[in-house]
This record gives C-alpha cells, structure tokens and sequence, in this order.
C-alpha cells in the first residue's frame, strides 16, 4: 500500500486483503459511522489518527479491529447469541407469565441501524411464542441515521447481509427472494416500528418497555451524555424490564440505577428498586 | 473440536481450513467430492462441523448430506452447506436433506465464524477471544 492512497483506499485495500469484502467507493460513509467509535475506545481524536498509527505501524490487532468494524459491525441478525437465548429462554416467558394478558409487551431497539435486531426479535416472537399472537406487542426501532431507518422500514437485505447470523430456519420461514437479495415477510414487517431519534437529544415521548436493547451505541458518546442516555432508559423501562448493553460494554462507574444479572451467558440489567 | 471440509476446490478449502484454524479448530480434514468425504468419515472418528460445497464431482454436496443423514452413526455431525447457490428454494432443499446451516458464497471469516456460533460448535466468547 503506498503513502498516496486516501484513507478510504488504504481501507477498501485492508478489508478486501483480510475479508475479500469488496467496499464499493459508495460506502466511503461507513467510515465515519464505523471507525470514530474504534478510534474513540482506542483513545485517538479522530479517523485519520486510527488510519495513521495503522499504516504507519502496520499493527495487525489494529487492522483487524480496522477490518472487523467495516464488516462486523453491519448489523447482525442474532449478534452474541447469547442475549437472544436469554430473552427465549428466560426473559420473555417470565414477562409473559408475570404480566395479566391485555397488557402491552413492549420492546425497544435504541440503536436499530438496518433493523436485524428487531426483526430478529419479531421472528423468535412469531415462532416461539405463539400465546403472544392474540396480545398487543410493540416492537420499535429507532436510529440516529435516517438512510438506516429507510432501509430497515424497506426489508430489503443482500446476500451478505443474510449471510450474518441469520438461521438458514428463519430466511427459509420469513423471507422472500427478490432479485439477488431477500425481503423480510410483511407479517414480521408491519409488526415493527421504525423511527429516527437522536439518544444524545431529547428524547420523544415514548412508551415504558418492557426490554431495552441499547447495545454497541454507548462508544460512540462521551462520558456525561452516556450517563445522560442510561438515565433516560431508567425512566423508560417498564417495572421489572430489562436493559441490555453491547456483550463488550459496562456501565460500571457511569450509572447507579441498575443493577446486573446474567442468564443464558448474557448480561442485563435491571433496575436497583424493581430487582 | 473436528471439522471435515468438502469442497472440490482446493483454493477454497485452503481458505475455510484457515477461517477455521483462526477460531482455534485446528484439527481440519478435507475432501475433493462428496464420496471421497464419506470413505473419509468411514476410516476415522466423525467430526463435530461439516462445511459441504453444492456443486462437486462424483457426488454432490445434497447427495452427500442425504447419505449422511441416513446413518445412524453419524447423526450428531452438524453438517452446513458452503456454497454460491443463493437461490431459497435450494437453501430449502438443502435443510429438508438434512443440513442444520447454509452460508452463501462469498462469506467473510466473521460471516463463518456466527454461523458455527449458530450450530454451537464454538461459543461467542471463544471466538472473541481468538478473534481479539
């Protein structure tokens, strides 16, 4: 790689040496949504001093990072596993049994980007959970980026998209083929909510939720707007609701509202006064 | 952890054995068509994974997991189709002749990576780990 590439090249070149992922020039946007927060946890001001100190050192764990956050943090279907098992196997049965039957289940992905892990929630509902087919669910998405919330309302996923975690069970049962791309079925669509929302704003008013997913979105503020965020999903989550954070973040030493608990591997949260 | 890669490209093997050996399955066999991979498993201890091309020589991947799934001995093998075939109807085809996973080519090493996470056959966080 020679010095007089631009940053995006140097970036297109080490993901498709890595992951034979091609980068098309028309995802020169992906670098900022994806490589901040990465420069952010590394300590680095901004893009350029990741894309620096990795040229110039030719550090391999930091190209993998480089690598994993242009192609890992695509939204994934079932991203972790294991707090998709804890809500299947723990979570929703005990809301379920724990709340009488004409109460709303409501449940919020804060950072939804193209929508996987919403939808991933609105298929494991629809398969697994047939006593929830007569009650009233509330499935929201929510994202800062509005081309995001176009795409995930569309449905309209590539083969590499489907490629990423998806359960060959679940495209078989909820998709339909659509030129070389597959679209989620409109039972599992309409079921979902999508609207755009800034977490660093003032926040709409919104319902309580049952289950908050706030996963893999804390990096990407500072210190006193992360308190600020888990602060307002204290007071959006429902009595006896549940928080869950990216599989790799804490909120250790930023918030004292919840207090964590494990099943199935994963972690959560719940609050302190309702625990 | 065992893993048995049939694909009649070696190139590909070559690449799938290396996904593999990066999560920390190191203990990888190979084959060129889907006969060649029965005799294979014939003369050895079953693996836990078996990555099965579509389109081969002398037997293909369908037929091969076909012929797996009706031996008792080998029904705890997880078997996931690795192919360019996209198309639903043959990912369809391919669960209903036994295969628990499909992963469409081109896949990235995290695109594998998930879908053995799916299959149980590595936990997310040893993947992190090595991954790390």
């Amino acid at each position: 790689m020679t010095g007089a590439m631009t940053e995006f090249q140097y970036v297109q070149e080490l993901v498709f040496e890595r992951s034979a992922i091609v980068l098309s020039d028309d995802k020169h946007y992906l670098i900022e949504s994806r490589l901040l927060p990465l420069a952010r946890g590394l300590g680095l001001q901004n893009i350029s001093d990741i894309i620096d100190k990795a040229r110039r050192t030719r550090d391999r764990p930091l190209e993998d990072k480089i690598v994993e956050a242009m192609t890992t943090n695509e939204t994934l279907w079932l991203r972790d596993i294991h707090p998709f098992m804890a809500l299947r196997r723990v979570i929703l049965p005990e809301l379920i049994a724990r709340q009488p039957p004409t109460r709303q289940l409501a449940i919020w992905s804060a950072a939804s980007s193209s929508g996987q892990e919403i939808y991933s929630l609105a298929m494991i509902l629809e398969d697994e959970f047939p006593q929830l087919h007569r009650r009233r669910v509330a499935l929201l998405g929510t994202d800062l980026n509005t081309e995001m919330i176009d795409k995930a309302r569309n449905g309209l996923y590539s083969k590499l998209e489907m490629n990423r975690g998806l359960p060959a069970a679940m495209l078989i049962r909820h998709f339909s083929q659509e030129g070389t791309g597959f679209r989620i079925s409109e039972t599992i669509r309409s079921r979902v909510e999508f609207m755009q929302m800034n977490l660093a704003g003032i926040w709409p008013i919104l319902p309580k939720f049952d289950v908050i997913m706030l996963r893999n979105v804390l990096i990407y503020f500072d210190r006193p707007t992360k308190q600020r965020i888990l602060s307002a999903a204290a007071n959006q989550l429902a009595p006896g609701g549940y928080l869950f954070l990216g599989s790799s973040e804490t909120m250790m030493g930023i918030c004292d509202l919840f207090i964590s608990d494990t099943a199935e591997g994963a972690t959560f949260y719940r609050l302190k006064e309702h625990s | 952890m065992k893993a048995l890669i049939v694909d009649d490209s070696r190139s590909m093997r070559a690449i799938v054995a290396r996904f593999l050996r990066d999560i920390g399955i190191v203990d990888v066999m190979q084959a060129g068509d889907g006969q060649e991979a029965i005799e294979i498993l014939e003369g050895s201890d079953p693996p836990d994974i078996v990555l099965v091309d579509w389109h081969m020589p002398v037997m293909d991947g369908l037929e091969f997991v076909a012929n797996v799934r009706r031996q008792e001995r080998w029904r705890n093998m997880s078997i996931m189709m690795v192919t360019t075939e996209s198309e639903q109807d043959q990912i369809v085809r391919a669960l209903a002749a036994g295969a628990h996973e499909y992963l469409m080519k081109p896949f990235s090493h995290e695109a594998l990576t998930e879908k053995l996470m799916l299959l149980g056959v590595i936990c997310p966080t040893t993947a992190a780990v090595v991954g790390s």
